[in-house]
């Protein structure tokens, strides 16, 4: 299990360290894909790559918490053992296919440069591991393909590439950050089965970075919706669909085109998410929010329910 | 009132050096007719033409045949300054707002760069007071005037870029997937704006794009694009509740799900199988394709460029 517990993170901003996110408490399970969703700049990333400590080569720092892996903190972890860890046991997928390759080198070296890090096999076994990554990821004419240069793939082509140089590892926990945004529905689809399959077949666990509600149902066993740097709802997937309790999370999902009929106007949420250093004291949602009352600006924790799974920081949960 | 007519585009890439040369036909035969206060889409994935369409009707790019009108006047064969002044018709915005604004320029001269081409007669004063009521009209105040577009998010680039396309009042807006980089709640709030924008100005809109159910919700009409070819054109009723073409089908069939109930256990892992170069350009995907295909040449009969469209088809797909 891969587990964050109370993290606060703080990150440069105007030569100051503001706090970005705050007390995020996560648990990403064997077999099971959790869904972090948001609208950009609530920190989802941040968390996402705090799980592999990366943030911390941009000047993000840890305040408060932990990160642990089957029990071991990764910060007790020696500066060896983290490197195996990154893209050993825990893997990224990262979010833009189009830059995330390196242009320079050929689709061979770069999946073998992973595979050498890894395992101690042979160039030969490396090269008949990398034709099988290929393989198991849906792609056709490995050989020929190894030869190949980013720049000649579809964006497609390149995701399904990235996803196959994160399973080189052969990890227990793959971090994917928005997989299929850059891409066509068509692709989106494939890449979902694809990752679906990968899960079954491994019996991964999964922390999906999305701000798209379709993802998540297509692929997530529980959600955590994030805002302004803190969890502001928690629930396995059908609950979050069903009853979602915080009035956030219920704008988010009405903004969507196809929750709208057609000729009329979207529901739209006022304002923007508020940068790091000018959150609201207690709710961080208050300004925006519909149902907003004085007691809101009092600090609000999560709390349970109907379900001791469902959780939701809002005072007026139920009411609402 | 036609604003803007497309008449039997085609557009060729010349790739590779003297030995290798290699021709890749990026648009074949297209043709669409765009009314005032319309929203006309173009979909399909990427590579299927559809900002090459948008380039070429724009005359960012030059066709190798065919005809483009910008109200009544043929535009094809303008050049330079004449070419200039046309293009107050037509103006686009695009899709990346964080790189198609000007790090350098103040948000005030990056729209009023517009009116020095198309309204040399105003001073300074006039231009901006020029450029607030447009901004005004996006959404955004007084205030911005001196920022640099790093000061902004992306749904308020994606403003500006709209203000700097409209502070010449053009009938007509190319939108090349306006929305796509945008967070769901920021994309509302643009396109709840699009469709204001063309209720009080009557403004058509060309929208590329494609997210269907931003289309859905925004056009009247699509065509659908697949290698090039359209493939299937008509209202947005029509094609998204009947599609006739197995290409317009699979497109809607791939749409996200909107609730985890509808969540399929087992969902096909296809290979990409690519494009046939003979014949109907989709056959090497289409679940019904027969042996005629190959023979094909991708004509529209009715709306839809396929030998056995599906309301003609004796099973169910």
């Amino acid at each position: 299990m891969l587990e964050i517990k109370n993290l606060s993170l703080t990150v440069p901003l105007q030569g100051q360290q503001v706090t970005a996110v705050s007390d995020v408490s996560l648990q990403i399970q064997a077999g099971k894909t959790l869904a972090l969703v948001g609208e950009s700049g609530c920190g989802k990333s941040l968390t996402a790559q705090s799980l592999l400590r990366l943030g911390e080569f941009q000047g993000v720092h840890r305040t408060a918490g932990d990160i642990t892996l089957s029990g071991k903190s990764l910060f007790d972890m020696s500066d060896k053992t983290l490197r195996t860890m990154r893209g050993g046991a825990v893997a990224m997928i990262f979010q833009e296919p189009m830059t995330a390759l390196n242009p320079v080198f050929s689709i061979g070296s770069q999946i073998l440069e992973v595979i050498a890090l890894h395992t101690n096999l042979d160039k030969r076994a490396a090269h008949e591991r990398a034709l099988n990554l290929l393989h198991d990821v849906g792609l056709q004419d490995g050989e020929a393909l190894l030869r190949q240069y980013p720049d000649a793939l579809s964006g497609g082509m390149r995701q399904r590439i990235l996803i196959a140089m994160a399973m080189a590892g052969d990890p227990d926990f793959i971090i994917a950050d928005e997989p299929t945004t850059a891409l066509d529905v068509s692709v989106q689809k494939r890449i979902v089965a694809l990752l679906r399959k990968l899960q079954q077949d491994k019996g991964l666990g999964m922390l999906l970075v999305t701000h798209d509600f379709g993802l998540v149902a297509e692929m997530a066993d529980d959600v955590a919706v994030m805002y302004a740097g803190e969890i502001i709802e928690q629930a396995p997937v059908m609950q979050i669909f069903d009853q979602p309790a915080h009035p956030y999370t219920r704008a988010l999902m009405q903004c969507r085109p196809e929750a709208t009929l057609y000729g009329e106007r979207l529901t739209v949420i006022p304002g923007n998410v508020p940068a790091p250093g000018a959150w609201a004291t207690g709710c961080r949602f208050q300004q925006r929010c519909t149902w907003a009352q004085d007691a809101c600006q009092n600090p609000v924790s999560l709390q349970a329910w109907q379900a001791a799974t469902h959780q939701a920081r809002c005072l007026r949960v139920g009411e609402t | 009132m036609m604003v803007l007519e497309a008449q039997h585009l085609r557009k060729v890439f010349k790739s590779g050096g003297f030995f290798t040369a290699s021709e890749k036909v990026a648009v074949h035969d297209l043709s669409f007719e765009l009314k005032a206060g319309e929203t006309l889409a173009i979909v399909g994935e990427s590579g299927s033409g559809k900002s090459t369409t948008a380039r070429l009707v724009m005359r960012l790019l030059e066709a190798n045949q065919g005809k483009v009108s910008w109200g009544e006047q043929d535009v094809s064969k303008l050049e330079g300054k004449a070419l200039r002044q046309q293009r107050q018709h037509i103006q686009m915005v695009f899709q990346d707002p964080f790189a198609s604004l000007n790090p350098k320029m103040k948000i005030l001269d990056t729209i009023a760069e517009g009116l020095r081409v198309h309204a040399p007669q105003l001073n300074a004063a006039q231009r901006q007071a020029k450029v607030v009521q447009t901004l005004l009209s996006c959404g955004l105040g007084e205030e911005v005037l001196q920022r640099y577009p790093h000061q902004f998010s992306g749904g308020q680039r994606q403003r500006i870029g709209i203000a700097r396309a409209l502070i010449v009042e053009p009938d007509v807006l190319v939108l090349d997937e306006p929305v796509s980089a945008l967070d769901v709640s920021v994309q509302a709030q643009i396109l709840n704006l699009l469709k204001q924008l063309q209720e009080d100005k009557g403004l058509a809109y060309l929208f590329i794009s494609h997210d269907l159910s931003v289309v859905q919700h925004i056009a009247d009409r699509v065509l659908v694009m697949f290698a090039g070819f359209v493939v299937e054109q008509g209202s947005i009723k029509d094609v998204f509740e009947h599609p006739q073409h197995p290409y317009t089908k699979a497109l809607l069939d791939a749409r996200p799900i909107s609730h985890p109930k509808d969540r399929q256990v087992a969902l096909d892992m296809q290979h990409d199988e690519g494009i046939a170069q003979q014949g109907c350009a989709f056959a090497l995907r289409c679940p019904l394709k027969q042996e005629k295909c190959s023979q094909f040449d991708m004509q529209m009969q009715h709306n839809c460029a396929c030998l056995f469209p599906l309301d003609k088809q004796e099973v169910c797909v």
